[in-house]
């Protein structure tokens, strides 16, 4: 199996890396579960959250899953002003990178930021904790492990609902798909669709409730307000509740075996209705645990220096 | 070529003498993935036949180990599961294999982890010797002096489990 | 004083000449075309080489006044030689604008002093490039502005559009456009597409070329202006402006070396140094523009030549400036099209001398006898890998860094001196 170097997304990853990450985040799940909640695997190494979008619940699990094995882990957030961001980020990773990190993991709203830093800064493994509308891969890792844990993922129907066009979440997940055996239905109206999407090889609809039968899993993106009305891709929060968002009907419409997941945080009201999210059909805090244990697996699988023979 | 140092015979004979060495009415027994989880299955079915209480959990160690720099992870890694408390227990912890101490160290410091113990009692099928720590079994089945390039396995045959010794290259 | 040059494939569209021939220079100016037989003070063997008049790139973005860092009248003299061009028009977007005749006296005048090219500015359509008045048009093109445009920006609004084409047509001007409706394209840093799509990033729709080069069609019918589209990047706007030709309409589109050898596949893995705007399109068309330079819908060549410093691009893509530089890979990234047998070398060159000069009445592009020497000479066979940090261009923004070019230049000749040499510039 191919080492990893670093994770910058799924589009990097085989279905072998996926299932060998998978496989420890599992057996990471009861680290987290025990009286004491910490592991000595990656003592002495650094690990860096290196985060310039604000993003509490992302860094917080990297730097539990870090901590809980054993490693030192530094927050940074660096705030950036739009015209400044280029020159410290690049200023920012190679004066962190001096430290001599171990694992840098970066959250930055602008794509391919992991790329970009990793021509530019050697011996340091980066983490994509999310860049702009590309990728988030330890979510979708998050994702597959609390589907598995609820019964598998392979052959599942995932309905994903929202701002597919700014979601790095929705990406992620439709290069997993293909990798990974399952199956994507994308719902959103055009306004929020990307270009050409449909070469991903997924359904896709602008109706929500035509896309509920089927579904194994409705999976709810974010609405992030602000962004979808500024722009006109919808005229209203209430509209697109109406129209996209997850109610107890439609929940009903869906059946008892559907599961509802969402990457957090909830805008209750709004793309999820708050009994919704509270239902027993809600996965949405077992991705959150399961986060912290796909965590520790990314950090722990960078850390080793072979990966593959044990 | 894999050579055969205990057939099923001994095995079974090994496996009986260390179930009558485990004593008490309720016994805690944790084995250490994958071959000791397999010998505490069996020592479990002895206990449980001679009317015992018995509560099971498997350690994976993959996480305690001291070689990540050297080996990485393990892509076979195992769930470790202690369904039990086992603050102020005497925990029976089983491996199928001693040989350099350090899986027993780890799997110490995991045990810790979930409780303080009243006792970490050790149980071994076989000692193959070249301890490197200060570790000792309370309990061994079998004894066999192998050489430091040689691997030593529980292996389950048709008939049953036997323990095999191969050459490897050092 | 004859500079000969012997036996080379002398190519000169202007005068239908494509054929093995000596070219002689007197007093700075071409004395004959044919077979020499008198004694020269200077020979140069151009045996298996090509000879053509020097090239003319009516489309570069000189840094200089206000980002000499980036690019200034010298380096970028440079850098033209050293790619074989001999005259190039430079864009009106500087710090300040060329939007007052001031300004251009001092480009023309430094250009002068530099000497190695003819540098003739398209001034601004619009003050301070801000779209709102018109510059004072017949002052500029006095003080030698060659064509107007607001480059670098587009002419954005229809009414300023109209205006525009109706005043500088008024008096002969033509207007080049940037065509991007910036409301379209708005936060965009590629082609929109599924390369975007799967990048993650902000994409620039064809139609945001495509809807203005409509709309300056009809504005151009109307007022019967002479309209050229810069650096045309989508099949949509490739048939707009064949189809307005066809009407007989006076307009006119350049296409860039990029454009019609790079495809949107480039920026793949966030390659800023192909991030342009416009921005590399898809395969179709890239097909459009080679078609329309076959049918000669697209009568020039011209680089959009973009000199960035390397903060400006090493920022990530979304954050990095548009542009490349390519005056020093226009003659071989454009030789593919005589390989490939797209268009013949004879048309090939006229799209980067005599149809470029025609358009903007200058009196270079051909090697008729009397005219000043500018003569490019160049090996069309010789491969080469290129080396960012060997250009002669004060910035290192190209995306043929490390790949192999067929072609190179091997004389760049100004005025019957040869300022160019087998690598080296003599000033
Ligand atoms: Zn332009």
């Amino acid at each position: 199996m191919m080492k990893l170097q670093h994770l910058f997304g799924i589009a990097d990853l085989d279905k072998e890396q996926i299932e060998y990450l998978l496989n420890l985040g599992e057996s990471l799940i009861d680290v987290s579960r025990r009286p004491i909640r910490k592991a000595p695997t990656l003592r002495g190494k650094t690990i860096i959250n290196l985060f310039f979008e604000n993003s509490t619940r992302t860094r917080t699990s990297f730097e539990i899953a870090g901590k809980r094995l054993s490693a030192d882990v530094i927050n940074i957030s660096a705030s950036t002003s739009a015209t400044k961001k280029g020159e410290s980020l690049l200023d920012t990773g190679q004066t962190l990178a001096a430290m001599r990190p171990h694992v840098l993991v970066v959250r930055h709203s602008i794509s391919g930021t992991c790329q970009f830093l990793s021509e530019y800064l050697e011996g340091t493994s980066i983490v994509n904790a999310g860049d702009g509308s590309h990728e988030h891969p330890t979510q979708i890792l998050t994702d597959l492990l609390t589907l598995r844990q609820a019964g598998g993922y392979e052959n599942k129907v995932i309905t994903i609902v929202g701002d597919i066009a700014h979601s790095r979440v929705g990406r992620s997940h439709l290069l997993a798909a293909t990798l990974m055996g399952y199956r994507v239905r994308l719902v959103a109206p055009k306004t929020l669709l990307p270009a050409e999407v449909e070469r991903y090889g997924c359904e896709i609809s602008h109706d929500f409730d035509a896309a509920i039968p089927g579904s194994d899993v409705l999976y709810m993106l974010r609405v992030q307000t602000e962004r979808l009305t500024d722009n006109c891709s919808f005229p209203s929060i209430r509209e697109y509740h109406e129209a996209y968002g997850l109610n107890r009907k439609r929940l009903a419409a869906a059946g008892k075996g559907c599961l509802v997941m969402h990457p957090g945080p909830m805008n209750r009201g709004v793309e999820i209705a708050s009994d919704v999210a509270d239902s027993a059909s809600a996965r949405i805090l077992e991705q959150v645990e399961h986060g912290v244990a796909i965590r520790m697996a990314v950090l722990t699988a960078l850390c080793g220096d072979t990966g593959g023979e044990g | 070529m894999a050579e055969v140092i205990f057939d099923t015979v001994a095995v079974e004979q090994a496996l009986d003498q260390l179930a009558a060495g485990i004593h008490g009415d309720e016994i805690f027994l944790a084995g250490i993935q994958q071959g000791g989880a397999d010998v505490a299955d069996s020592l479990q079915e002895r206990l449980q036949a001679r009317g015992a209480a018995v509560e099971r959990g498997n350690l994976d160690i993959s996480f305690y180990r001291d070689d990540l720099d050297t080996i990485g992870p393990n892509p076979e890694v195992r769930p470790s599961h202690l369904p039990f408390d086992i603050s102020g227990k005497t925990i029976w912890l089983v491996d199928d294999v001693l040989f350099t101490g350090r899986t027993i160290r780890a799997a110490m410091g995991e045990l810790f982890d979930y409780g303080r113990p009243a006792a970490i009692r050790l149980v071994i099928l076989l000692d193959r010797g070249g301890h490197e720590l200060p570790i000792a079994a309370d309990l061994t089945g079998l004894t066999h002096a192998a050489s430091a390039g040689c691997s030593v396995k529980l292996v389950a045959g048709d008939a049953g489990w036997h323990i095999e010794q191969r050459r490897v290259k050092v | 004083m004859t500079l000969l040059i012997r036996n080379g494939h002398v190519i000169d569209p202007a005068n239908a000449i494509d054929e093995v021939c000596d070219v002689w220079i007197e007093d700075g100016r071409i004395a004959g075309l044919g077979e020499f037989s008198g004694t020269a003070s200077e020979t140069i063997d151009a045996s298996g080489q090509y000879v053509c008049p020097g090239l003319i790139d009516m489309h570069v973005h000189l840094r200089e006044p206000g980002q000499e860092w980036k690019e200034d009248i010298e380096s970028g003299s440079r850098a033209a030689i050293a790619g074989g061009v001999t005259t190039f028009c430079c864009m009106p977007n500087t710090q300040p604008r060329l939007d007052h005749a001031g300004v251009l006296l001092q480009v023309i005048d430094r250009a002068r002093q530099v000497g190695l090219c003819h540098v003739h500015p398209i001034a601004a359509v619009s003050r301070n490039l801000e779209g709102k008045e018109l510059t004072e048009m017949r002052e500029l093109a006095r003080a030698g502005a060659v064509a107007f445009s607001d480059d670098g920006m587009p002419i954005w609004h229809a009414g300023v559009m109209r205006k525009a084409l109706e005043y500088a047509s008024s008096f002969g001007f033509m207007v080049i456009q940037h065509a991007e409706d910036l409301e379209l394209t708005s936060g965009g840093c590629m082609n929109e597409g599924w390369m975007s799509t799967q990048l993650g990033v902000t994409g620039m729709p064809a139609e945001g070329e495509d809807s203005m080069v409509a709309r300056d069609i009809m504005l151009a019918r109307r007022a019967d202006a002479r309209y050229h589209v810069a650096h045309i990047s989508t099949a949509g706007a490739v048939a707009l402006v064949r189809r307005a030709q066809a009407e007989g309409l006076k307009v006119t589109a350049e296409a860039a070396p990029h454009h019609f050898s790079l495809t949107e596949e480039e920026v793949m893995h966030f390659n800023a140094d192909a991030k342009m705007s416009p921005p590399l399109r898809t395969e179709e068309d890239r097909k459009a523009i080679l078609e329309g330079l076959r049918d000669g819908s697209i009568s020039v060549i011209a680089t959009d030549h973009a000199p960035h410093h390397e903060d400006d691009k090493r920022c990530g893509l979304s954050c990095a400036a548009f542009g490349i530089v390519g005056l020093e890979t226009m003659l071989p990234v454009s030789l593919e099209l005589a390989s490939n047998n797209v268009i013949t070398m004879s048309d090939l060159i006229a799209k980067m001398t005599i149809n470029p000069a025609r358009l903007l009445n200058l009196d270079s592009g051909t090697l008729s006898e009397g005219r000043a020497a500018d003569i490019c000479i160049f090996d069309a066979e010789k491969r080469w890998t290129l080396d960012r940090s060997k250009l002669f261009s004060r910035s290192r923004n190209t995306p043929w860094h490390g790949r192999e070019l067929t072609g190179q230049v091997t004389h760049t000749i100004k005025g019957g001196r040869v300022v160019f040499r087998n690598g080296t510039i003599h000033d």
